[in-house]
């Protein structure tokens, strides 16, 4: 990998991005509506992929664990969030009333700091005793720790879809189009509010004392104890973190799409995690940009490909990243061990 | 104690198997038990139950003992994670099942293949093995969970690929009246015409699963003895090496490319052969069969059992299956007795949002596989029999540590 040229690896990762634009530049200009409704999807698809996957690459990158019971915090969060909308019965469906501003603006933190809560008990009891266990073992209680919350769920509303209350301002009013593209007021809040959140984290990252605290502990967890950081409290932060983002992904995914299941965390985990390591695992700002190309890919892939090859898409990406350019996008800040 | 200066003449047989300091071995007690059961169980199965109903659920079993056994030459000596291990078995089944099935007449290819599975169960086997390998050149070269990864999207687009592409495999319809094995084999087949050189009548194994009971006996022992002489082999060390270190390895003159290589492609070709099997013996391949969960179980059964140590993986697989396929699923009857016998007889019934004891419990079922799981891992990280190599190295570190400890307090 010369330090000038470019590495073969990074070349053909480069050819297959560029014949990718290349071709979804052909469609802009023959269809431009078409191609701009599917840019519409496509991101906000990839803003709520975003918010899950920076849970992932933030676990990844401090514990080197592929949390996968975090796809499941994830649907834990929308079922409460549907349960705790459910609570305001004066609010409405059809029309956006001041009730459903204070519904929204309560339920969202209470989901999010619930899957906090949530994400720290799971950390603590099934990832922190087996910090120095065997490799395979975390990654066992993660898997059963994904079946427990989705036992959970399945427990709790069965194998139906459970409906989540529209709550958001939806029909003639919030809708436009403009030169042939539908867009709702949904599209540009999902947007919007991941772009805060992420915005959020990242100036919680990188400026506060945890925020440092827990980029120490990813590069050398003992030297960062020797500096006086409580190792523990750090991990524990960052799974709460995670949860936040991921409850708040949740909630957002509810209110977009109005229907959930129990499994849905199983799929869109796998989605989520193949993001993050897109951008670059361990990688804050290549989890969000991961997320929104994954979900611009799949919706492409939805509309131009056909819907049950988005999937092979998908991971055939993720087989082409990390055959090619195993940094991932931005590149990974986890010193390989 | 008792003998304490007398030493066994080696010419006797018995001393000269050295029987009774191999049963003082674990692993080798292991055997001896699961070996015993195994011979016993059609028969001891059919006077207790009156049907072989156990038979073919042991016959099943066998699959997924294969497919640990198979895994664990991966993870367990290599020490590669491989998260997509179903794949190489939907790559076996398939292969015996399009190639032994009406399938392929309604393909485009408009001829239906009969052959013999003698012949595909080794087909099945190198096409996965050739399957791993592939997919094993380019990301081999990648370290730790990059490869995880890789094998996991592998394993998610391989079902999706038989699924979509159903005008070969028939995609959500499965391919179903698969060709049952038979014996002579060398007799039938496409060569031989009609019935026309019959020296012995077939046998057809049908629906009888005692006879797949055996076929699955053979290839379990044929496994456990490869993959033990694989383990004590140069190629086994090796594996072990790269396991405990990579660099190391390296440094040592071994080729861990190829090595690794080699650890994917055996461990997809057991894959392979327990599709094959899997798809004789079940009649029906679908893609539904081969889901992440499949792979993820296989994995859990490895671990469970104790990483690396053959017999400690047979004795997770078939725990884990008695778990997921007894256990479990006769959990909501043997509840509602109890609830009935202690005179809560009520529960059972379902009223309004209530399901019925039963039901619930069996919604719960999902949790419970959760929470064994955790608690499992909890309690012994290292597996139910862990390898004793391993054993020993862990011992070895924590003793490594405490001298150090030592060192050191007296030093200030």
């Amino acid at each position: 990998m010369g330090r000038l040229g470019i590495s073969v690896g990074d070349f053909g990762f480069f050819l297959i991005a560029a014949v990718a634009v290349l071709l979804l530049a052909i469609q802009a200009v023959e269809h431009p509506s078409q191609f701009a409704q599917v840019l519409v999807f496509g991101l906000a698809d990839g803003a709520i992929y975003a918010l899950v996957a920076l849970g992932y690459t933030m676990v990844y990158g401090i514990i080197e664990l592929i949390n996968f019971a975090h796809g499941d915090v994830f649907t834990l969060g929308a079922y409460i969030g549907a349960t705790l909308m459910g609570f305001f019965a004066s609010t409405s469906e059809d029309s956006f009333l001041v009730a459903n501003l204070v519904a929204l603006v309560i339920t969202f933190p209470v989901v999010m700091l619930i899957m906090g809560a949530v994400n720290i008990t799971i950390e603590r009891v099934a990832y922190r005793p087996l910090r120095n266990a065997p490799r395979l073992a975390p990654l066992i209680t993660a898997i059963g720790m994904s079946f427990l919350l989705e036992g959970a769920m399945f427990l709790w509303h069965g194998p139906a879809t459970v409906h989540v209350p529209d709550l958001l301002p939806h029909g003639p009013g919030f809708q436009t189009t403009i030169g042939g593209v539908f867009i709702a007021f949904k599209d540009v809040f999902v947007v919007i509010a991941a772009a805060i959140l992420v915005s959020l984290l990242a100036v919680f990252i990188n400026r506060s004392k945890l925020g440092k605290a827990m980029r120490a502990t990813a590069q050398d967890r003992d030297a960062s104890q020797l500096m006086g950081i409580n190792i523990n409290r750090t991990i524990a932060a960052t799974f709460f973190i995670g949860a936040l983002l991921a409850g708040a992904g949740g909630m957002i995914w509810g209110l977009y799409f109005n229907t959930i299941t129990y499994n849905l965390g199983f799929r869109t985990g796998l989605v989520a995690f193949t993001s993050a390591v897109f951008g670059g695992i361990g990688n804050i700002p290549g989890a969000a940009l991961g997320g929104m190309v994954i979900g611009l890919t799949a919706a492409f892939s939805d509309s131009y490909i056909g819907s049950k090859w988005t999937q092979v898409v998908i991971f055939g990406i993720l087989i082409g990243v990390l055959v090619f350019r195993p940094t991932g996008l931005l590149g990974m800040r986890v010193p390989e061990k | 104690m008792s003998e304490p200066t007398t030493v066994a003449k080696p010419s006797s047989l018995w001393a000269r198997l050295h029987l009774r300091e191999r049963i003082k071995d674990r692993d080798t007690a292991i055997y001896g038990v699961l070996l015993v059961v195994a011979l016993a169980w059609p028969m001891a199965t059919f006077f207790v139950s009156g049907s072989s109903f156990l038979t073919a659920q042991a016959a099943h079993a066998g699959t997924w003992v294969l497919l640990a056994i198979g895994l664990n030459v991966v993870v367990g000596f290599a020490g590669l994670l491989d998260l997509g291990y179903a794949a190489f078995f939907a790559i076996g089944a398939y292969c015996y099942a399009l190639f032994a099935s009406f399938q392929l007449a309604s393909s485009p290819l408009h001829h239906a293949f009969h052959l013999p599975f003698w012949l595909m169960l080794f087909v099945g086997m190198f096409v996965a093995a050739a399957a791993g390998a592939i997919l094993g050149f380019p990301t081999l070269r990648l370290r730790g969970d990059y490869l995880a990864i890789v094998t996991l999207g592998f394993g998610e687009i391989v079902p999706q690929l038989f699924l979509n592409l159903d005008n070969w495999t028939g995609g959500i319809n499965a391919i179903g009246s698969i060709d049952q094995p038979s014996l002579p084999a060398w007799i039938t087949g496409p060569w031989a015409g009609a019935d026309s050189i019959q020296i012995v009548p077939n046998y057809n194994f049908s629906f009888d699963p005692v006879a797949y009971y055996v076929l699955v006996l053979i290839m379990i022992i044929v496994a456990v003895i490869l993959v033990t002489n694989l383990y004590r082999s140069r190629l086994g060390r090796a594996w072990m090496a790269i396991r405990e270190d990579e660099v190391a390895a390296a440094a040592m003159g071994i080729n861990t490319v190829t090595t690794k290589l080699l650890a994917f492609a055996i461990g997809a070709s057991f894959s392979g052969f327990a599709g094959a099997y899997y798809g004789a013996s079940f009649g029906l391949v679908s893609p539904d069969s081969f889901l992440f969960v499949v792979s993820i179980t296989v994995l859990v059964m490895v671990v469970l059992g104790g990483m690396g140590n053959i017999p400690g993986v047979i004795v997770g697989a078939i725990a884990i299956y008695f778990v997921l396929n007894n256990l479990l699923v006769a959990l909501p009857s043997n509840v509602e007795s109890v609830a009935s016998a202690l005179g809560l007889g009520f529960l059972n019934k379902s009223s309004g949002d209530w399901p019925g004891l039963g039901g619930e419990v069996q919604r719960l079922q999902f949790l419970l596989y959760g929470l064994i799981l955790v608690g499992m891992m909890l309690l012994r990280p290292q597996g139910l029999f862990p390898s004793r190599v391993r054993e020993q190295e862990l011992k070895h570190d924590a003793v490594v540590e405490e001298e150090t400890v030592a060192e050191q307090v007296p030093a200030r």
